[in-house]
């Protein structure tokens, strides 16, 4: 008994051919919209690489790939689809279509995985961010050395841009040297000092760039001697919180691509489930006129289904088939050979005789 | 003496009338395109509205808006009579609402330019402008805590970030202002105390800048006090040094930003221009070669079009002419209707 079984007669096949037709050029579009949300995404991310100490390049290259597959498919579905309408030029296309269902099928399946990676990229991602960020403000300070020369207008610009300061707050800057030694007078009892604190011989201070201020303070920026009170006029740090950005550029980025995959992925379900929908319109039609063919009279009414059988007998005559290919070379089943009998009592109990010699 | 005369057999009238067709079409789209661009403009001046003083620089997206949907109009009429001309007996009806919908048309075109011209006319007048915004910017940047300027520090901050500029002409342009304010001065301080004497108006200043005027890509952590003076700073010049702040001012910077604006507006504006007085030209000879078509039976008969029916000067003098009159009977109409006495009086010696 059939999944899903539903009469098509000839004007309700014709009208189905057309429709997917329609809808095949439809899809050819939104793979192409898959397409450019893979490129964006990936444009996004390498826009960030220095920021990032492992680029995810699986999350954009799927989707890239499965844009690409989406507008060729769907392209020769649009073929199919319009010859259907015509008995005659559905025969030409007979025998690819099992095979384009199930390819199809599959690439579906693709597209559902496409849009669940987006949603599940952040953790890979803020691991990623985390290490980047934290060699990216290291290195703040080496703007003399080649490979390394930009990271600080990199980073300033981040801190600016997205209003955020340090890795997770601005207290990553105390723990750095961000200020380099080309600008240090050694000379300095103060500087000497700062620099024997510590057991690494770094000049770390309590203050931060000037990126991290804040644009909304009521007060010129205060970015050195942070936590000294005493230092500044009409102040406590531990009150103030306009003076810099409060925000953790690692939150900062990770909340900005995370919205990104989240609408992304979004647009992504909302295409799988329009191909869906195609690929059943398309399952149904090649059924239809399968059996137009087999009743012989072209204007008659149909079936078409989804299954044959119901979803048991189908799995298990997939799968007898898929057991059977390993065994190309058995011969049990064939009456038509003789197999030598391997009893040694059916031997024994024939007699021997001997064959009479003429005289 | 008629002006610039053209022949038309039938094939040129109907050719004429469905080029036309479609370049009205073209033209529509142009004129919703400049539309659109008047539109981006007078966002973009708006944006920044804050650090401009006068509003004289909105005329000309203004003046670019009203024209694009005007020329809308304008080419969805062309069409309408373009296709009506195929057919010579609708065309009758458009004969009284043509020659002022000429008049109407090129003088709205011609404002086109007058925007162009004002565009870069105006450019004084908007720096001038900016210069007395950004002024007072700078002059309120520390009053934070007053009303209706409790924004300008943000303004201007967001303003030199985004357009990497300093100050008015150049940075030390905040030397001359206290742009800090007294609630955060330590007025028993030797040093406050000195800096606030050593000028007639009590002020703070100091050679210093804010935050925002630090460029990123300076190779050093931005110095932003003390700028004058190099003992206070390890191996600083402020002489040589080019890169800590930037070297810009917002006004040059704001300027250039929309004269650049302007300058790739300006050839869509010119490209509209030229194509609707194309249009409006080619439809003149349209009208006019229908014109000789009406009333005869053979409408495929070759008709003479032109731009005007005499020289230039006589129909300036007949249209003079023509407005005096119905000005003259505008006057005699009411006239008559304030004195009814004196028109029993005209007919009588017509009776007699």
């Amino acid at each position: 008994m059939a999944v899903l079984k539903v009469t098509f007669t000839k004007t309700n096949r014709d009208k189905l051919a057309q429709v997917l037709w329609v809808l095949n050029w439809v899809s050819v579009v939104t793979g192409v919209t898959l397409f450019s949300l893979g490129l964006f995404l990936k444009v996004e991310i390498v826009k960030r690489r220095e920021l990032m100490s492992k680029e995810i390049v699986s999350v954009p290259n799927m989707l890239i790939c499965v844009g690409l597959t989406a507008c060729a498919i769907n392209f020769l579905g649009g073929k199919i689809c319009y010859d259907c309408v015509d008995t005659t030029k559905f025969l030409r296309w007979k025998l690819l279509m099992l095979p384009y269902i199930i390819c199809t099928f599959f690439f579906t399946f693709c597209i559902l995985v496409g849009a669940l990676m987006c949603y599940s990229m952040r953790n890979d991602l803020e691991e990623s961010l985390f290490l980047g960020l934290r060699d990216a403000m290291r290195y703040y300070k080496d703007t003399d050395m080649p490979g390394r020369c930009y990271i600080k207008r990199t980073m300033d610009m981040l801190q600016m841009q997205f209003q955020c300061c340090g890795n997770g707050g601005y207290r990553d800057w105390f723990h750095i040297q961000w200020i380099s030694n080309r600008y240090l007078d050694m000379t300095d009892s103060e500087v000497v000092e700062r620099l024997r604190s510590n057991v690494e011989g770094k000049y770390l201070i309590d203050g931060v760039p000037f990126s991290c201020c804040g644009l909304h303070s009521l007060r010129p920026c205060i970015q050195h001697q942070i936590t000294n009170n005493s230092a500044h006029y009409n102040y406590d740090y531990r009150k103030e919180e306009l003076n810099l950005n409060r925000r953790g550029c690692r939150q900062a980025l990770l909340e900005h691509y995370t919205q990104i995959m989240q609408s992304i992925g979004l647009i992504v379900l909302i295409i799988w489930l329009f191909e869906v929908s195609v690929l059943t319109g398309v399952r149904y039609l090649q059924t239809a006129m399968e059996n137009v063919l087999r009743l012989g009279d072209p204007d008659s009414e149909s079936d078409g289904w989804l299954l044959e059988n119901s979803i048991a007998d189908t799995a298990r005559y997939n799968f007898n088939i898929i057991k059977n290919l390993g065994k190309c070379y058995q011969v049990d089943d064939d009456p038509n050979i003789d197999v030598p009998s391997s009893s040694l009592q059916a031997q024994e109990n024939v007699p021997v005789k001997q064959i009479p010699v003429a005289r | 003496m008629v002006l610039l005369k053209m022949k038309f057999p039938f094939q040129k009238r109907v050719r004429l009338a469905q080029g036309l067709w479609l370049l009205s079409w073209v033209a529509m789209f142009s004129g919703a395109i400049t539309f659109a661009m008047g539109v981006f403009l007078k966002t973009e001046l708006h944006r920044r509205s804050e650090v401009m003083h006068s509003m004289d620089i909105h005329i000309v997206p203004n003046l670019l808006m009203a024209v694009g949907l005007a020329s809308v109009g304008i080419n969805i009429c062309a069409g309408k009579v373009c296709q009506d001309s195929l057919d010579p007996s609708r065309f009758p009806r458009w004969k009284t609402f043509l020659p002022p919908f000429f008049c109407f048309s090129v003088f709205l075109t011609s404002l086109l330019l007058v925007a162009m011209i004002l565009s870069f006319a105006l450019q004084p007048s908007l720096e001038e402008s900016l210069k007395i915004g950004l002024k007072n910017g700078i002059s309120f940047y520390k009053d934070t805590d007053t009303p209706g300027r409790c924004f300008q520090k943000e303004t201007i901050d967001r303003l030199q970030i985004e357009f990497q500029c300093c100050g008015n002409t150049n940075y030390r342009d905040w030397f001359e202002v206290q742009w800090i304010s007294n609630r955060y001065l330590d007025f028993t301080s030797k040093e406050v105390k000195d800096r606030v004497r050593s000028n007639v108006d009590g002020r703070y200043l100091l050679d210093g800048v804010p935050f925002s005027c630090c460029n990123p890509a300076s190779p050093r952590p931005c110095i932003q006090y003390s700028l004058r003076d190099n003992s206070v700073h390890y191996n600083y010049e402020y002489q040589t040094e080019e890169l800590n702040l930037y070297s810009r001012g917002c006004r040059q910077a704001l300027v250039s930003y929309y004269m650049g604006l302007m300058n790739t507006i300006g050839p869509c504006v010119l490209f509209d221009f030229l194509l609707q007085m194309a249009i409006l030209v080619s439809l003149r000879y349209l009208q006019t070669a229908m014109e000789g078509v009406i009333g005869q039976e053979n409408v495929e008969i070759e008709t003479e079009g032109y731009i005007l029916e005499k020289g230039v000067k006589e129909t300036l003098l007949e249209t003079k002419e023509k407005v005096k009159r119905l000005l003259q009977l505008a006057q005699v109409g009411d006239a008559s209707s304030t004195t009814p006495g004196t028109q029993p009086e005209e007919e009588k010696p017509a009776t007699a």
